[in-house]
């Protein structure tokens, strides 16, 4: 630690802090531009000018370290002054030379209100211009369906550069020219291929990138911001869902360092025109092969006519985007009526029943920045968990980790050893990189989803069991067994036990069982991902909020509401449990899901024990204490006495390689599949993949 | 300065001479195998003398030679102006136009230029020539310069300039250097001082006495 003494107060920091982190840990407020927590150090825009006693000019504190800085005479500690006469002037110096080719445009700016150019001028700028000349004007640049640019309000502080360079790790960004003929773009203005690539939008200072499907569309002081979870994938990114009276306009980040850091996916920020295409927003009735909008009651009766069926004709799935609310209120309902027939993993992976461990993350996201050695196995990280990627990615920047993969050889944006295609792989993983995960402090196996939702399933999560207790997973304070999911329901789903009970039959043996004309009733929630069983004499009763393949099944659809419109639970695929709170109302006639099924036990006789939120909240929590747990999540706390090698069941690994469990990352849920955007997205990612295939 | 683009017209593609190559790789093995990034400077500067300029094509092959983002390398080829982006003529002026050179008679050399050769970047119609007007080339003592190709032509007067470009036009080699004679950048004329003979013949020495020197035998 080293002392320092910032505007007349002393403090004591890390020697390797920068002068602007110390100033900001003694409570002085430095302006910047160019500088960055996550991105490298720049230096370029001269905003954090601050007074060091004994320097001969000010000095960039963004770039300086504590430990350069000299002693007094007598080895006081250096002197900083932040508010001092000279400090005022080189700010306003700096802003007025930023300003001289900057448009005062913010009339016909997106960034308006909420830009930092704006902001500090007012703050630390001096009134009014004395430059009498011509601005510059840079010609536009393209950079894909996404970031839309205005070029000329670029600022140069090579943010954006730096992000996806380091963070996205697809240096695609550079600085074209120099001084005032510097310009930023893409090469041959191609789009972006990151997953992340929109953060560039939150990170650029100005509003020299902004946000293409949001465009004038709104000002930030006519929206109504909402706190609330991401579920587009298993991550359960902290998001901010901005709506304008009840339509969702965008969703930004927020900061939480155990998940997503402070960026998101471009899913996760754009799927959200989908909330407005493809609504199901009355409850609907086949009739004469055709479906017709029906009231709320005729759709109960019918759905509660067909509940008579006896308890193993009927059969309930859960899908990728259902909350626990819903998922516990269909449980009850089964459970009522004696129905064994459940499921929760419409895509088989071949995880539930046996210790929470198996199927949570437990090294937590955060895990992978102690992690040695990290195995991936049948996981694709970059399209399954993009904000993910990037971390695993950063910890691979700074040479921590060893990673390798068994499964589908994709570019993740860094380097690993490709240790095998398919399950085999893992009983005859040998040789360097066994040795680096057995001699590993912290070792990391994740095993996806396209590893498990096969007919080997079992098999494999024995296998990578089995390698994980030889390598000696779980240690003091760690357990490095993980399963990253890409459904934001999964682990709720397996928490609740949503899983076949005694001799019920599970998803794929559903959808055989309709095939035979032996169920007649199966209930989907939100299922659309998964294979449904064609057309014939079940019944099937869609609760959901998109028309998507399962609503195009259905023969009853009960309308829900999707993410933004609810309050409802998710967990993580950490195990965290998390609120996501409403940011608009549901479509039309769509119910929040539980209260349908609340309605439906009624109709049905079978009323349910809760008829609020709170209610259903209390009983969900005295039934399955972990979800009392808020915003946490377990790691190795309960991890002792937990055997990997006992998971799955021993069967025979079959011979294909895994495939990743996303195939189209823009497209992995019946949101994105109706937004505008992603298509768009789409078709600029596949485009280019075929280019790359050439 | 102005802004920097890749000329519309691009080959279909670069491939580097095998002697070229050669020298290329003798450039990357002066830099780890890791930083062969390092290597881009000269190697941008061998593709311009073996094609004239920097196209589309090499950029992307040079990427591809040092592994290296390609928007890395246009980064590089778009900063140093030394580094053409379109094709130019096969003796390329790069006439100064700073302070010093102006106030020598740039201007009246430019009048030349734009006679001869036409507007700026312009490649005369037999391909021979072309020019730019760059910043200060750092000869301004023998104000005011072009460098054609790589050798500097300074004292230049409108005369002289044309001159070189009908001896170009000719084929004929030129001499690089002051069109009126003066020896690098000494004063024009001939020197000024330090002139008299007697300063450094040894006739103003006396001769010293130094006291206990033995006797020299006559
Ligand atoms: S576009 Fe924005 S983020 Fe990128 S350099 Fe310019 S001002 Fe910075
Ligand atoms: S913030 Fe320090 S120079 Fe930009
Ligand atoms: S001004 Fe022309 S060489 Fe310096």
């Amino acid at each position: 630690m080293t002392k320092i003494l910032i505007d007349d107060v002393e403090i004591d920091v890390p020697p390797d802090y920068s002068l602007l982190q110390a100033c900001e840990a003694a409570g002085a407020e430095i302006p910047r531009f160019c500088y960055h927590e996550r991105l490298s150090v720049a230096g370029n825009c001269r905003m954090c000018l601050v007074e060091v006693k004994g320097a001969p000019k000010p000095v960039a504190s963004c770039a300086q370290q504590v430990k350069d800085q000299r002693p007094g005479p007598n080895g006081e500690p250096p002197v900083v002054l932040t508010k001092s006469a000279l400090v005022k002037k080189a700010r306003e110096g700096v802003m007025e030379f930023l300003l001289i080719n900057h448009p005062l445009d913010c009339p016909i700016c997106d960034q308006g209100g909420e830009c930092d150019l704006q902001d500090q001028s007012v703050a630390y700028g001096r009134p009014g211009a004395r430059f009498d000349e011509n601005k510059r004007a840079v010609e536009e640049k393209q950079m894909g369906p996404l970031v839309k640019t205005v070029m000329t309000r670029c600022i140069q502080c090579t943010r954006c550069v730096r992000f996806v360079t380091e963070v996205a790790g697809v240096p695609e960004i550079g600085a074209t020219g120099r001084g005032e003929d510097m310009e930023i773009t893409t090469y041959l203005e191609k789009s972006l291929t990151s997953e992340l690539s929109a953060n560039v939008i939150d990170l650029c200072p100005v509003g020299a990138l902004t946000s293409k499907p949001y465009a004038f569309n709104a000002r930030p002081w006519e929206l109504t911001k909402t706190e609330s979870v991401d579920v587009m994938d298993g991550l359960g990114s902290a998001i901010r869902i901005d709506a304008r009276g009840d339509e969702v306009l965008r969703v930004l980040p927020r900061v939480n360092e155990e998940i997503n850091e402070e960026w998101i996916s471009d899913k996760t920020r754009f799927a959200v025109d989908g909330l407005k295409r493809q609504r199901l927003d009355r409850p609907y009735v086949r009739r004469d092969g055709k479906l017709t909008a029906v009231s709320w009651d005729e759709a109960l009766i019918a759905t509660a006519q067909t509940l008579r069926a006896g308890p193993d004709r009927i059969g309930a799935m859960a899908g990728d985007l259902a909350c626990v609310e819903s998922m516990k209120a269909t449980l009850d309902l089964m459970g009522a009526l004696g129905v064994k027939n459940l499921d929760g993993r419409p895509t088989g992976a071949k995880l539930g029943g046996g210790p929470r461990q198996s199927w949570l993350f437990n090294s937590t996201l955060m895990g992978v920045e102690e992690a040695d050695v990290l195995l991936l196995i049948g996981v694709n990280p970059r399209t399954e968990a993009a904000v993910f990627n990037a971390r695993i990615r950063k910890m691979w920047l700074q040479g921590a980790l060893r990673i390798g993969v068994i499964g589908p050889r994709a570019d993740l944006r860094y380097p690993y050893e490709y240790l095998g295609a398919g399950p085999q792989s893992i009983a005859a993983l040998s040789g360097d990189f066994l040795d680096a995960l057995k001699a590993a402090k912290r070792p990391m196996i994740v095993l996806g989803e396209g590893a498990l939702a096969r007919a080997d399933g079992a098999a494999v999560l024995r296998a990578a069991g089995r390698l994980a207790a030889s390598v000696g997973i779980v240690k003091e304070g760690w357990n490095g067994w993980n399963v990253l999911h890409g459904a934001a329901a999964r682990v709720g789903a397996l928490d609740l036990g949503f899983v076949p009970g005694d001799g019920g039959l599970d998803a794929a043996g559903m959808v055989a069982a309709a095939d035979d004309g032996k169920l007649d009733t199966l209930f989907l929630l939100g299922v659309d991902d998964a294979p449904l069983p064609g057309k014939g004499r079940t019944t099937v009763v869609y609760i959901g909020s998109h028309g998507d393949a399962g609503a195009h099944r259905a023969d009853i659809i009960l309308p829900g509401a999707a993410y933004a419109e609810k309050n409802a639970t998710w967990v993580n695929t950490e195990g965290r449990v998390q609120h996501g709170r409403r940011a608009a109302y549901p479509k039309g006639d769509a119910r929040e899901d539980w209260s349908i099924l609340r309605a439906l036990s009624a109709v049905a006789g079978k009323t349910l024990p809760y008829d609020s939120l709170p209610a259903l909240r209390a009983k969900l929590i005295a039934d399955h204490p972990t979800f009392g747990h808020m915003d946490y999540a377990p790691g190795a706390a309960d991890s002792a006495g937990f055997d990997p090698a006992t998971l799955g069941a021993e069967g025979s690994l079959g011979a294909e390689p895994f495939a990743s469990a996303v195939a189209a990352f823009h497209l992995t849920n019946p949101i994105a599949r109706a937004s505008l955007t992603m298509a768009e997205c789409a078709r600029a990612a596949a485009s280019t993949a075929h280019i790359a295939a050439e | 300065m102005s802004v920097r683009r890749l000329s519309p017209d691009q080959p279909a593609s670069f491939t580097f001479r095998p002697d070229v190559l050669e020298t290329a790789h003798w450039w990357c093995a002066k830099y780890p195998t890791e930083r062969k990034q390092s290597a881009i400077i000269p190697l941008l500067w061998l593709v311009q003398k073996q094609e004239g300029w920097v196209s589309e094509p090499a950029i992307r092959a040079l990427a591809d030679m040092l592994e290296m983002p390609v928007i890395r390398v246009l980064e590089v080829a778009t900063f140093y102006t030394m580094f053409h982006l379109a094709p130019v003529g096969k003796h390329h002026f790069q006439l100064c136009g700073t302070t010093p050179c102006v106030l020598r008679g740039a201007d009246d050399l430019k009048k030349v230029c734009r006679k001869r050769i036409g507007e700026k970047f312009a490649v005369t119609a037999d391909g021979l020539f072309s020019w730019e007007e760059v910043e200060c080339l750092g000869a301004c003592v023998n104000a005011p310069v072009v460098a054609i190709d790589d050798l500097y032509h300074e004292d230049l007067s409108p005369d002289d300039l044309e001159k070189v470009i009908d001896a170009l036009a000719r084929g004929e080699a030129i001499t690089p250097g002051s069109a009126r004679g003066r020896q690098t950048s000494a004063p024009d004329g001939g020197a000024r001082t330090l002139t008299d003979p007697t300063l450094y013949d040894g006739s103003l020495a006396t001769p010293l006495t130094l006291p206990n020197l033995p006797e020299t035998a006559p």
